[in-house]
């Protein structure tokens, strides 16, 4: 599939990836939708028009990289990641099951077109560090994105980054925190509040942008910014809705980690249709 | 051969000093090494790379966790970190990044763990790694060394660099005497005889290396002909060696700086049930953390002497002849 600038076709191919993620995980039956829901836009807009990347040569050196340090929603990713060809796209089904290369959670093993294996929360960040450090000795323009999960940001690991990656003005490190309100145990706010969030961020010095992350014009906008912003990295900030897209699976912390039955996943493809 | 006139076993370097300067000339040679600590390269001795090459040295601050994990994000993309630290916190603050960032996509990660063992000495035993072996050994395709002296450091670091894959490799903070000569050759995985003996083979590795020299010169006053073997690759160890001292000796005695139930010696131990089943003794620590003290007031205290090693060989050799 082509990469595409335009906000209707990026918003289209959205909801190509949302059916394509409730199709995988209800034959898988388990897995984690309503993160995959909320972060589709954020991993489309990158996939689809932002990142510098070359199916045909998928360990090109200067290429842009992206983790998925809030792994469990590796379902959309692999969904997008299939569009280009960086892995079979008629084997997404497979998701979960014994000798798929679509693992529970992302396996550079299995697919080596990934950047890093992820699944055990808050570690994406230090990784990104790594290569945006490598980039900057390299003298190579690839940038470094991470896409973090609003709970994965209690982990302690996640700060031990953002001080390293501020003290060392590290402008080629975006992270994106998809703020979508609700972890396993239930509203973020509940277990172990984040406010305020922007202002945390600003004090480990980095740039702050917060945006409404299913709106793909703002995201570019952002990602933009994020590129022309210098001697700092960027946050996104991207304010998301668990579930996006299928009524009853927004804002329903039930659909964190939770296969929709077969009749759900029908009606939630024909919201989406 | 006798003993004796091979082994000065005079006082050299630490191998953490060895460390730093092998990180140097490796730096020299090869540009992709790049280097990461967490406020101890004073006492890891990456300060003298740190020096020479700045714009490849890595400051972490106190937080190893998120340092180990960068060094995963620089080797996945080409470069060959070294992170650092004292061996207690780069493997126990740092373990869960080892596994999932290094280990599982095996990535070509190098961490070093200094200050091992009781031997760091007055610190105390929240700074001693006791567990080390144990910890990088359950990291499945890590190779882990564990070099003896600064030869061996020196040889083993620029091994390390050259072998494409996770490894761990454990230094010590005290001087260490000089077991090899200069040009001493060694292959990551390949033990080192260090003298022949059929009665009873001393296997160790790190400091305990010097000290089964030296009770295998007791043991030679004796009358008792004990191999020695530096097992200076904990992981994967020289099976061909262990069952070779096994079949050849029928008595082994393993010496280690760590926990005796978890180091090289249960490692050892099930090579040789697997191959030539041996009568086996064990120098290590034996359930417990140590205390403040010098290093040789330690060892001596914690029984990681030659002394012992020479007592574990004749209760070793007196199961064997029974």
């Amino acid at each position: 599939m082509p990469k595409t600038s335009i906000p209707a076709e990026l918003a289209a191919i959205a909801k190509q990836m949302r059916r394509e993620v409730i199709e995988m995980i209800t034959q898988a039956k388990s897995g984690h939708p309503g993160g995959s829901l909320s972060a589709t836009e954020i991993i489309v807009t990158l996939f689809f028009d932002v990142m510098r990347h070359d199916p045909s040569d998928p360990k090109w050196k200067d290429r842009d990289r992206f983790i998925l340090s809030k792994g469990h929603c590796c379902p959309v990713l692999y969904a997008v990641m299939a569009e280009f060809g960086y892995c079979p796209k008629d084997q997404l089904n497979t998701l979960r099951k014994l000798g798929s290369v679509y693992q529970g959670h992302p396996d550079v093993r299995f697919i080596p077109a990934l950047e890093a294996s992820t699944g055990s929360l808050g570690e994406g960040l230090s990784l990104g560090i790594g290569m945006a450090l490598a980039a900057r000795l390299d003298k190579s323009p690839t940038r470094a994105y991470v896409l973090l999960g609003d709970g994965e940001i209690q982990e302690g690991q996640i700060w031990e980054a953002a001080m390293f990656a501020g003290n060392n003005g590290l402008d080629n490190l975006c992270a994106i925190v998809d703020y979508n309100q609700i972890q396993l145990d239930g509203f973020v706010k509940d277990i172990m509040p984040l406010e305020p969030l922007e202002d945390k961020w600003r004090a480990f010095g980095w740039h702050v942008i917060g945006v409404k992350g299913h709106d793909i014009e703002s995201l570019q906008k952002a990602f933009a910014e994020a590129a022309a912003t210098k001697d700092k990295p960027t946050v996104i900030i991207a304010h998301t809705i668990k579930g996006k897209g299928v009524s009853f699976m927004e804002n329903n912390p039930k659909f964190h980690g939770m296969a929709p039955t077969r009749e759900e996943a029908d009606k939630a493809l024909q919201e989406l249709a | 051969m006798p003993v004796k006139a091979k082994y000065e076993l005079k006082l050299g370097a630490a191998t953490r000093e060895a460390f730093g300067r092998a990180l140097v000339e490796l730096g020299e040679t090869n540009r992709d090494v790049v280097v990461l600590d967490a406020d101890l390269s004073k006492s890891t001795y990456t300060a003298e790379f740190s020096k020479k090459f700045p714009e490849r040295f890595f400051q972490c601050g106190i937080a190893e966790a998120n340092m180990v994990a960068i060094g995963s994000g620089l080797a996945s993309s080409g470069k060959i970190p070294f992170v650092s630290s004292f061996s207690a916190f780069v493997l126990n603050k740092g373990f869960e990044q080892l596994r999932v960032t290094a280990a599982f996509p095996n990535v070509n990660l190098k961490a070093v763990g200094t200050h091992s063992g009781i031997s760091i000495g007055e610190d105390g035993p929240s700074q001693m790694s006791i567990e080390d072996i144990s910890l990088a050994c359950s990291l499945a395709g890590f190779v882990v060394l564990c070099p003896a002296d600064e030869i061996s450091m020196k040889a083993l670091v620029k091994a390390a660099a050259a072998y494409r894959g996770p490894v761990f490799i454990r230094a010590g903070r005290a001087k260490a005497p000089v077991v090899y000569p200069a040009d001493q050759q060694f292959s990551i995985g390949k033990a080192i005889e260090l003298a022949e003996g059929t009665d009873v083979t001393l296997i160790a590795t790190g400091l305990l290396v010097a000290e089964s020299i030296r009770a295998a010169e007791i043991l030679d006053g004796e009358g008792i002909a004990a191999r020695v073997i530096d097992m200076h690759t904990i992981k994967p160890i020289d099976r061909d060696a262990v069952a070779k001292a096994a079949r050849e000796t029928g008595a082994i005695v393993v010496a280690e700086e760590h926990l005796i139930d978890s180091g090289l010696g249960v490692r050892v131990a099930q090579v040789a049930a697997e191959s030539h089943p041996a009568v086996m003794e064990f120098v290590g620590i034996h359930n417990t953390y140590a205390e403040s003290g010098g290093p040789d007031e330690l060892l001596d205290k914690y029984g990681l002497r030659a002394k012992n090693v020479a007592d574990a060989a004749r209760r070793a050799l007196q199961r064997k002849r029974s």
